[in-house]
């Protein structure tokens, strides 16, 4: 069972989160303004990595607040949780591509 | 004011029936109102003026005064209770002070019953079902916190070394408080 | 007396407390501290079982959790029943009823045993092979056949009686094995005042030092160092000793499954405790000191009984006084066997010889042995043995330079030990997910990098002599109570006393000079594997151990290979001339030892096996004799039968009672959240399809939800209580995901907009008094609601007090008929029933269940989320299209309604289906076709939602999902069905009053 830290009320186990896919895929401010591809890959298209992954939790039993993780998808070593809202952070190994 | 004779707490049953087992007691709160307050930070001042307790800031903490108690839930979400007061008067006070804030407040004091489970092995009978560590180090006296206790969220709080609070929506309640109940047998 | 084979003295079993036992319904002796396999073996009984494909006889073979052969069935009763225990791990008590497996009709003659004949056909693969045609025999023949003859015990078929409990723990570090390296790492890190935990799977704690006789520790003898250590860690508060405990299973992030043994050992268990404990231990740092196990050595007809572990036999010598035969003869590969020669002659068991596979053995302890007077054959195999139900002499040749064998020699003997050198416990290591690394000195694989926070020390990780395991364990202690934040361990060193046993080994098959397909060198005792076997598997292409494991069942007993693994890969290895490394290895998965599922379930069975939720009118509808139902987790008044009714007539007359005079119906399960903000508006219309702007405070508007794909999520009525204030109501089991997603939102997407939500589904008891005398029922019972058509028309919503309680009374129907919902505190709603029951009483009110609220909603054509929708459904698919706000620039789904896939004209329609025979009612779920007479597979149109008795309309009504169905309505389809196909009718769903003027009565 994992344990993950929350934000707010530090490290907690993997049974008071839910899953929330992965983060930082912002919902279109205008969706009308996009074409029916560009709508599909919003709705449907992951980057589901090998590696280390920015995804959202949320303490559902807890603070209710969502938030982000920096998991490796083959250890499940967590490298790190921030607010959501906040950017990924970067990673010393993680080069340059990351920091959005 | 409503005839509070008539309201019907969903532990009632079960703690008339209660087994008296010292190392780790069962024992039903008394009715509370309960407001929960969500709001900006620029609201939580005068909720706190309000209440008559500032409103805790640091997370999973609680304040109490006299019969009433503030509990941190999130960080812009408090748990207000006073026990023993009619619920309508005091969401009405609050409500007039915090006309103009950004924030929300909503009488939940029916959603939820709550009991004590006390003794030395109160920590050990929790921890059979809550996968939080309990020591007095990480759950220091003064600590409160939704959390999940086998297959129901609780909002646990600790205001003595040996005395844990148990707030559990109705239906939740009598299989929260039973599943203790078969934990403690061990204890009997 | 407890056994002829028990020696005079010795051992740490108590000889003044005699056990009595019974095994295959015979009664035996025992001593208190013994196991069943200690008390079997001072009692001469080696055959224990039938192995499980050729049901050969077999013995115990070890001395602790790595037994393969030697699972019995253990328990007075089947209530109290549990098979496939290890008799090597079993404690005797008092009036323990044991028994042998996979034999009949008993263990000295055993039916199954002429699967020996058949050997040849039951080879690897021989399950894919054989019993591949004809393909109908598989379940009817050939899946029960082999069920009953291949298996292990038998599943008891009475509820398990007895408790078991899980309980969550926390601490600094873990110490997973109290033998030398675990209890020396306890003693250090402990020291440090870290909370520890040290747990070992044995009755007993201290591993090896238990059968050690001369060692000496800090100028101590090993047992009494032993004794002096557990007792001086028990007087340290901060220390928890858990002896009888597994660590089964690691899972990520350093959370360990730790099986305890609570009563299983006593005779007379005090029945307030759990059977067993599972503790679910998150630990800052873990020390893994779980040992080495002694390998077997492969060579024809290794498994009889009478053959047996070297190093268990010393065990079984020195730790329970017990000599496992008369004479024994010794083949190994390595020092620690001569130790046990040693061990065991001195507790009077006769050495015919040790057959050493080494060319030249020599140093201390080969002297030792031959000063002893023992016959040491160096360069000298097994190469066979014979004896029915118990070995009764060995063949010895002797091994030529060139790997030949010579002449053999029999030899007579009640007991064969071996010794292949030691395998490190790698087992938790693997399943915390560090990476093994093959040691070509120590020919096994060891720990290599870390990925959790732990740390190996001792012998499982490759060290083997006394004073280095000691301090390697003390320097792993102190290293772990630094890394949990600890200063002030103890590292130190010990003194000790000993003789190195060197680190010896071998694995694969012993050189034999048998004919390959005519000797059966057993690898996996457990699953009946021979050499022969895996070596098959190679010659038939499987090249990975992986694919050779599971061609073969090697290494996926119980035992997970515990004593055949490195065989198997050292075999594999030798004939495909890779050296192991490449060969690979296979993946250590939980549980470490085999688990009740008696823990896994703990405390969640019967009542506590979900929470049952109840309202707060539950009991009220029980003695009524409501009949319930479970929705999602709650129990819903399903239909109130009267005496003699069945539900046809409960639901018929309830539907009557409701649509000509008042029924009252328990509503409370409906999800409640409470929007609050001075932008709840704004929420609202960016989560509902429906513009909620212009609703006004005190009026209802029915809601949709989508998911952003477009697909409908969740409906509910909500009412607006004040410009800034919504009272949404969600369907029953669609509350928390409503809430998670309109959170999700808010606290991802749209952070800036002042609105907060509360989950108030609790806060409310909802009683819905529907019927065209609702009005007159609640009346006189409410203060300051003017309840009149003109006062408060449909979809209207007033606050006030009901029955001198607060109220926020809608006036809602999901029957079609006039009707109100009365929300309550949840704490006053079996009162405030009960008074609107009484008020009720004149007019005839009638309580209904979910089964009527169904029928009566079904014919206004009312559809449930979850019922005529299944997330494929979108607002316009289920005639929703009214209530979407089409000015609306965008709202959750909108953007994905406009999908080309999401219009097309033939997607699947709500509809209304009659049947043309008005009797027949058809099946919910069943498919809809044109033809009925089309060749299968048929194209099905669509497939009917809902399907009731109408006693209103006096025949059979149905909703159903056609494609194009609304283009089809006044069109004839089938329903296929196995007694032929119903001719149903498209028609308008909605079958009752289409006007609504009920409604608005």
């Amino acid at each position: 069972m994992l344990l993950i830290t929350c934000p707010h009320c530090g490290p907690r186990a993997e049974l008071e989160f839910s899953y929330g896919g992965e983060a930082h895929i912002a919902r279109p401010i205008d969706p009308t303004g996009l074409d029916d591809e560009a709508w599909a890959t919003f709705l449907y298209k992951r980057s589901n990595p090998k590696g280390v992954h920015a995804e959202r939790w949320r303490h559902l039993h807890g603070c209710g607040r969502f938030f982000n993780v920096l998991r490796d998808t083959i250890s499940d070593t967590i490298v790190t949780t921030y607010p959501a809202g906040q950017p990924r952070p970067a990673l010393p190994s993680d080069g340059k591509e990351n920091a959005r | 004011m409503p005839d509070l004779a008539i309201r019907e707490n969903s532990l009632g049953r079960l703690a008339s029936a209660a087994r008296t087992i010292p190392a780790a007691m069962l024992t039903v709160l008394p009715d509370a109102a309960k407001l929960l307050f969500r709001g900006r930070p620029s609201s939580i001042d005068a909720a706190g003026k309000a209440f008559g307790i500032a409103l805790p800031m640091e997370a999973c903490r609680f304040a109490t005064s006299g019969n009433r108690t503030a509990y941190w839930l999130g960080p812009d979400e408090w748990l207000l209770q006073a026990v023993g007061e009619d619920s309508a008067a005091l969401f009405a006070g609050l409500a007039a002070a915090l006309a103009g804030h950004s924030q929300s407040l909503v009488d939940v004091s029916h959603r939820s019953d709550a009991f004590a489970l006390s003794g030395p092995q109160a920590a050990y009978i929790l921890n059979h079902g809550c996968p939080l560590d309990l020591s007095l180090q990480t759950f220091p006296v003064g600590m409160c916190t939704r959390t999940i206790f086998g297959k129901a969220t609780i909002m646990l709080s600790r205001p003595a070394p040996e005395v844990f609070h148990i707030d559990a929506w109705r239906s939740f309640a009598p299989y929260v408080w039973q599943l203790l109940d078969e934990a403690r047998s061990e204890l009997a | 007396m407890s056994g002829r084979f028990r020696t005079p003295s010795g051992g740490r079993v108590d000889r003044r407390r005699t056990i009595r036992f019974t095994f295959d319904g015979k009664s035996y002796q025992g001593f208190e501290g013994d196991t069943l396999a200690s008390a079997l073996l001072a009692n001469g009984v080696h055959l224990v079982g039938r192995s499980f494909k050729y049901h050969r006889p077999r013995g115990i073979v070890t001395a602790g959790s790595d037994e393969p052969n030697a699972l019995v069935g253990v328990g007075v009763d089947d209530a109290h029943y549990t098979p496939n225990l290890r008799a090597t791990q079993v404690e005797i008590y008092d009036g323990l009823v044991a028994e042998s497996q996979n034999r009949w009709p008993s263990l000295n003659f055993d039916v199954g045993a002429v699967n020996e004949v058949f050997a040849p056909f039951l080879s690897a693969g021989f399950y894919y092979k054989t019993f591949m045609w004809p393909r109908a025999a598989w379940a009817k023949l050939y899946e029960p056949l082999i069920r009953r003859a291949a298996g292990l015990g038998r599943a008891p078929e009475q509820p398990d009686a007895d408790r078991y409990t899980q309980v969550y723990a926390h601490c600094d570090v873990l110490i997973v094995g109290a033998g030398p390296a675990g209890l020396a790492a306890a003693l250090a890190t402990s020291a440090s005042g870290a909370k520890v935990f040290v747990c070992d799977e044995q009755a007993e704690m201290g591993g090896s030092l238990l059968a050690e006789k001369t060692a000496v520790i800090d100028g101590l003898l090993a047992a009494d160092w032993t004794a002096k250590a557990l007792a001086d860690l028990a007087a340290r508060t901060n220390v928890t000793l858990m002896p009888r405990t597994t660590a089964f299973g690691w899972y990520p992030h350093n959370f360990l499954g730790l099986c305890e043994r609570i009563t299983d050992h006593v005779a007379k268990a005090d029945p307030k405790l759990p059977r067993e404990r599972l503790w679910q231990v998150r630990a800052k740092e873990v020390v893994l000191a779980t040992g080495a196990l002694e390998r077997p050595l492969v060579f024809p007809d290794n498994d009889r009984p009478g053959i047996m572990m070297a190093e268990a036999a010393r065990i079984y010598a020195n730790r329970f006084g017990v000599k496992p035969g008369d004479k024994a003869l010794i083949f190994t590969a390595c020092d620690s066997a001569y130790r046990a020669a040693l061990d065991l002659k001195a507790a009077g068991v006769a050495i015919a010889a040790i057959a050493d596979l080494r060319a030249a053995p020599g140093g201390l302890w080969v002297d030792r042995a031959r000063a002893a007077g023992i016959d040491v054959r160096a360069a000298t195999v097994v190469t066979g043995t014979s004896g029915r139900l118990r070995i009764d002499s060995v063949s010895l040749a002797k091994l030529g330079p060139d790997g030949r064998t010579g002449a053999s020699e029999t030899i007579a003997c009640d007991l064969l030990l071996m010794s292949g050198g030691f395998t490190p416990s790698v087992h938790l290591f693997s399943q915390s997910r560090g990476k093994l690394v093959y040691d070509e000195a120590l020919q096994a694989y060891l720990p290599g990098a870390s990925v959790e926070r732990e740390r190996s020390v001792g012998a499982c990780r490759g060290i083997s002599d006394l004073d280095t395991v000691l301090n390697d364990g003390a320097a792993g202690g102190s290293g772990a109570a630094q890394a949990a934040g600890f200063a002030g361990a103890l590292g130190g060193t010990f003194a000790v006393h000993t003789d190195s046993v060197g680190t010896d080994g071998f694995i694969g098959v012993t050189p034999h000079g048998g004919h390959p397909s005519k000797t059966r060198a057993w690898i996996d005792f457990q699953n009946d594997v021979t050499a022969k076997d895996v070596k098959l598997a190679i010659r038939e292409g499987f090249r990975s151990i992986e694919h050779v494991k599971r061609y073969t069942t090697t290494g996926m007993a119980t035992d997970q290979g515990k004593t055949s693994n490195m065989n198997a890969l050292g075999l594999v290895s030798e004939t495909l001339q890779i050296p192991v490394p490449q060969v690979g290895l296979t993946t250590f998965r939980p549980p470490y030892t085999p688990t009740t599922f008696g823990i896994f379930a703990g405390q969640s069975r019967g009542d506590l096996f979900d929470p049952l939720r109840q309202t707060p009118i539950h009991d009220w509808a029980v003695a009524q004799g409501a009949v319930f139902e479970d929705v999602s987790l709650w129990k819903r008044a399903h239909y109130f039968p009267r005496a003699g009714e069945d539900m046809h007539a409960a639901v018929a007359r309830e539907c009557k009672a409701t649509r000509q005079a008042v029924g009252i119906f328990d509503a409370t399960t409906l999800g409640k959240i409470e929007v609050v903000g001075k932008d709840a508006a704004e929420l609202m219309n960016r989560m509902y399809t429906n513009a909620w702007t212009k609703l006004e405070p005190g009026r209802l508007r029915y809601g949709v939800m989508l998911r952003e794909d477009g697909f409908v999520m969740d409906d509910g009525v909500v009412g607006r209580m004040a410009p800034d204030r919504f009272h949404i109501t969600t369907t029953t089991g669609g509350a928390p995901r409503v809430l998670a997603m309109m959170e999700d939102y808010i606290q991802t997407e749209w952070p800036d907009l002042d609105v907060w939500l509360t989950s108030t589904t609790e806060e409310w008891a909802v009683i819905a008094v529907q019927g065209p005398l609702a009005r007159k029922v609640l009346e006189p019972l409410v203060e300051d609601i003017d309840l009149s058509r003109e006062a408060m028309p449909h979809m209207s919503v007033r606050e006030g007090k009901i029955c001198g309680v607060p109220t926020r009374l809608f006036r809602v129907s999901f029957t079609g008929e006039l009707g109100f919902e009365v929300n309550v505190p949840a704490g006053y709603g079996r009162a405030v029933w009960e008074a609107i029951f009484a008020a009720g009483k004149p007019y005839g009110i009638t309580p209904y269940g979910t089964e009527t609220m169904h029928v009566l909603r079904a014919e206004k054509g009312f559809i449930i989320v979850g019922q005529e929708t299944d997330g494929t459904v979108t607002p316009d698919d289920a005639g929703l299209s009214w209530a979407i706000g089409k000015a609306k620039k965008d709202f959750v789904g909108k953007r994905s309604l406009a999908r080309p896939a999401m219009t097309a004209s033939d997607r699947k329609q709500l509809v209304g289906l009659l049947t043309v025979n008005p009797k027949t009612v058809l099946e919910e779920g069943a498919q809809i076709v044109a033809d009925p007479a089309q060749p299968i597979p048929m194209t099905m149109l669509g497939h009917v939602t809902s399907s009731y008795w109408s006693t209103t309309l006096d025949r059979s009504i149905a909703l159903a999902l056609v494609r194009g169905g609304r283009a089809r309505i006044g069109e004839r389809l089938s329903v296929p069905m196995p007694d032929g196909p119903i001719t149903v009718e498209l028609v308008e769903p909605i079958f009752y009053d289409p006007k609504g003027a009920r409604l608005d009565a």
